[in-house]
């Protein structure tokens, strides 16, 4: 299962001539293009049912709706792949846009990038406590960030203390990063994207970043093994917390007015969205690519239904009903892969 | 902040009636009412919670009448909208020896037991925001359903000539005060043989949620006319989305229930051109009064009786209605437009 795909990751094996079942594997983990084929259906069956739905505007809306969810799924992935969950990541960002906006309200000309800056400033400063308090003081980070929710948030609304920031108090130029366009394409979606491909690069590539996954595979074996295993689950939470932060400013630029309930259950809809990207919600397993494109198939199919002139009721319906479906699949994936695994080694032996 | 916790409806100061006509009148019968209200009075704020920026500005209204008669405010709540988190303040007040509590209640019945207590203590009990089921009390109602739900397709049926396609941005499906007002718009519309309501949707009072249903909407009907949104997170989001797709005004008029200070800009640039929302300091300002005439024994608050509140005038006390006991309707909710929008600071 998610230990012996990890163990296979890091030493592949030479690989036997495929067979038709091995391309068949190879077809069913290949789960980001499995993704992107349910996107594209959802989107094409759509746009038969109504042209209007391949508009610029509203292919816009499903790229730059998707980019927040998918660009916290990525610092959760990072989180979930060390057998640990970040449940801290709505108030993060809450917490974050209210100060950026904060920010700007008493420094009318504050620069732009340096607000991006104090957005992730706030995120760091949140995932250094819970990766400290998961890391060295050893507590279940799922107990740990549920705690984390609720202070951050209990912050959150001591700093906001019931004012709200306005449309008028915030730059054009800072709220242009949250709407405006390059070349047709939202600036919030290339934000997004090139977080999710200098992530995705580094996961696969750096001996650091490997070690997350072979902690969430079995802890102790990782430890056993060398992986300075508190460090890196440490680290995880900071690189989570600051990637809310960053969040939470381009939340912040997108709707340009912020009070205290700013992500409220976005947890959530991240951790959904990541687990439909085929992030083992048991570590070890996943990539942020997939955990970007999950949000992006459940931001499409509530725009699409919508679009279809389907009844509202439905969304939260079909997004539950997928996420099974998610997880259903990956339990067919991995037994299968067991079974394939025994058969193999017992031909060996034989 | 959201319309959506039960905040039963009803709404409004007086109108658009002008601001400087207000301060005159406010001069005049203040200090006509509290020549014959008793000053010295401790009168308990129980908001839903101590944090929603709307119960801190109704709260601030109350102070504004209660500084006005010579009477103390004390504020008193918890930080989480539970029935439990204010049972400790109502026995504070007890505890105080307050002559009047103000309570947005949190719970339609939980807290009866406790105001009870009050009472028997010879406590006077008005609610407002959300009122509470107990007998002998006085529900300061902010607008009533009828009112918003029918005033919204009016101001909407006046911006685009009472024809075209509309549809509605809501809160949540299961939102109790949406509802009830989208069911009143649905009555309205009739008025209207050429506006026709083509689809309602649901932003469950995520800006996020919102602009996704939005933008589904705008995909599913081209041509739509308009959109009423009475939620103050859907409408600011569908402003934030059509300021930046102005294109779309050539069609397209939002209106619905908003706040202020979020709605100035969009106003001011000309996205949109008008909005609803009663106004929470007066609703605070007339609860204070309220209470205060209690307090005195000018009134019993029984059906039929008359009180001043300061500057807004005279109320009469309506008689119970089904679900609620005798009650007091602010008034119809304000207007906001390019002309007052920059007058109100909440």
């Amino acid at each position: 299962m998610t230990i012996a795909s990890a163990v296979g990751e890091l030493a592949p094996a030479p690989r036997p001539a495929p067979t038709p079942g091995r391309v068949w594997d190879i077809v069913l983990r290949a789960r980001e293009l499995g993704i992107l084929v349910v996107i594209f259906a959802v989107f094409g069956g759509t746009t038969i049912y109504n042209s209007s739905f391949a508009s610029s505007a509203s292919v816009q809306q499903l790229l730059a709706g998707a980019s927040i969810y998918a660009l916290l799924g990525v610092g959760e992935t990072i989180v979930i792949i060390t057998r640990n969950v970040d449940l801290s990541v709505g108030s993060v960002l809450g917490l974050s846009a209210y100060v950026v906006g904060e920010v700007f309200l008493h420094n009318p000309n504050f620069p732009v990038p340096l607000a991006f800056l104090v957005g992730i400033g706030v995120g760091v400063v949140c995932g250094v406590v819970n990766g400290a308090i998961v890391a060295v003081a050893r507590v279940p980070s799922l107990v740990v960030t549920l705690g984390t929710l609720y202070l951050i948030r209990g912050v959150d609304a001591l700093v906001v203390n019931g004012v709200q920031i306005d449309p008028s108090s915030i730059p054009g130029g800072f709220i242009g990063v949250g709407v405006n366009n390059i070349l047709g394409v939202p600036w919030i979606f290339v934000i997004t994207a090139v977080v999710v491909l200098v992530v995705g690069y580094a996961m696969r590539t750096f001996r650091s970043n490997r070690d997350l996954y072979a902690i969430g595979s079995n802890p102790a074996a990782a430890e056993l093994a060398g992986v300075p295993v508190r460090k890196r689950v440490f680290w995880a939470f900071v690189f989570s917390g600051a990637i809310a932060g960053l969040g939470g400013a381009l939340w912040l630029a997108q709707f340009a007015t912020v009070a205290s309930t700013a992500g409220s259950g976005y947890e959530l809809i991240v951790v959904s969205g990541v687990v439909v990207g085929g992030v083992a919600i048991f570590g070890g397993s996943g990539t942020v690519l997939g955990a970007a494109l999950g949000p992006l198939l459940l931001n499409t199919i509530n725009q699409a239904l919508v679009a279809a002139r389907i009844s509202a009721f439905w969304n939260q319906a079909i997004a539950g009903g997928l996420l099974i479906a998610a997880i259903a699949f990956d339990r067919f994936v991995s037994l299968r892969r067991e079974r394939n695994l025994r058969l193999r080694r017992a031909a060996r032996g034989a | 902040m959201n319309l959506r916790g039960s905040r039963l409806a009803l709404a409004a100061t007086t109108a658009v009636v002008s601001v400087a006509s207000l301060v005159a009148v406010a001069t005049n019968s203040a200090s006509a009412a509290s020549s014959r209200l008793k000053s010295g009075e401790t009168i308990y704020f129980i908001p839903k919670d101590t944090l929603n920026p709307y119960e801190v500005i109704a709260d601030a209204g109350g102070k504004t009448a209660l500084n006005a008669i010579g009477d103390k405010q004390v504020v008193s709540s918890g930080t989480a909208d539970t029935a439990a988190a204010q049972i400790p303040s109502i026995q504070a007040a007890i505890a105080a020896k307050a002559s009047a509590i103000v309570i947005a209640g949190n719970d339609p019945s939980a807290l009866c037991p406790s105001l009870a207590k009050a009472q028997a203590a010879g406590i006077k009990i008005v609610s407002f925001d959300s009122d509470v089921t107990c007998p002998n009390h006085l529900f300061i109602n902010q607008a009533n359903t009828r009112q918003i739900g029918t005033s919204e397709i009016d101001l909407l049926a006046s911006e685009i000539h009472s024809t075209g396609q509309i549809a509605i941005l809501s809160a949540a499906a299961t939102a109790t005060n949406q509802n009830a007002w989208i069911k009143y718009m649905k009555v309205e519309l009739k008025k209207y043989p050429k506006m026709k309501l083509v689809s309602t949707v649901y932003g469950n009072d995520d800006p996020a949620t919102s602009l996704t249903v939005l933008q589904g909407l705008l995909s599913a009907y081209p041509n739509l006319a308009g959109i009423i949104s009475p939620t103050t997170v859907g409408i600011s989001t569908a402003a934030q989305y059509l300021d930046t797709h102005k294109a779309l005004l050539k069609h397209l008029t939002l209106t619905g229930l908003g706040l202020p200070s979020q709605m100035k800009k969009y106003v001011l640039d000309g996205t949109v051109k008008a909005f609803e929302l009663w106004n929470p300091s007066n609703l605070g300002y007339l609860a204070g009064y309220a209470a205060a005439t209690l307090a005195s024994g000018t009134i019993t608050g029984k059906a039929g009786q008359s009180f001043t509140a300061g500057k807004l005038g005279a109320y009469k006390i309506l008689p119970a209605a089904a679900g609620t006991g005798p009650s007091v309707v602010l008034g119809p909710p304000t207007v906001f437009n390019k002309s007052n929008v920059l007058k109100f600071n909440f």
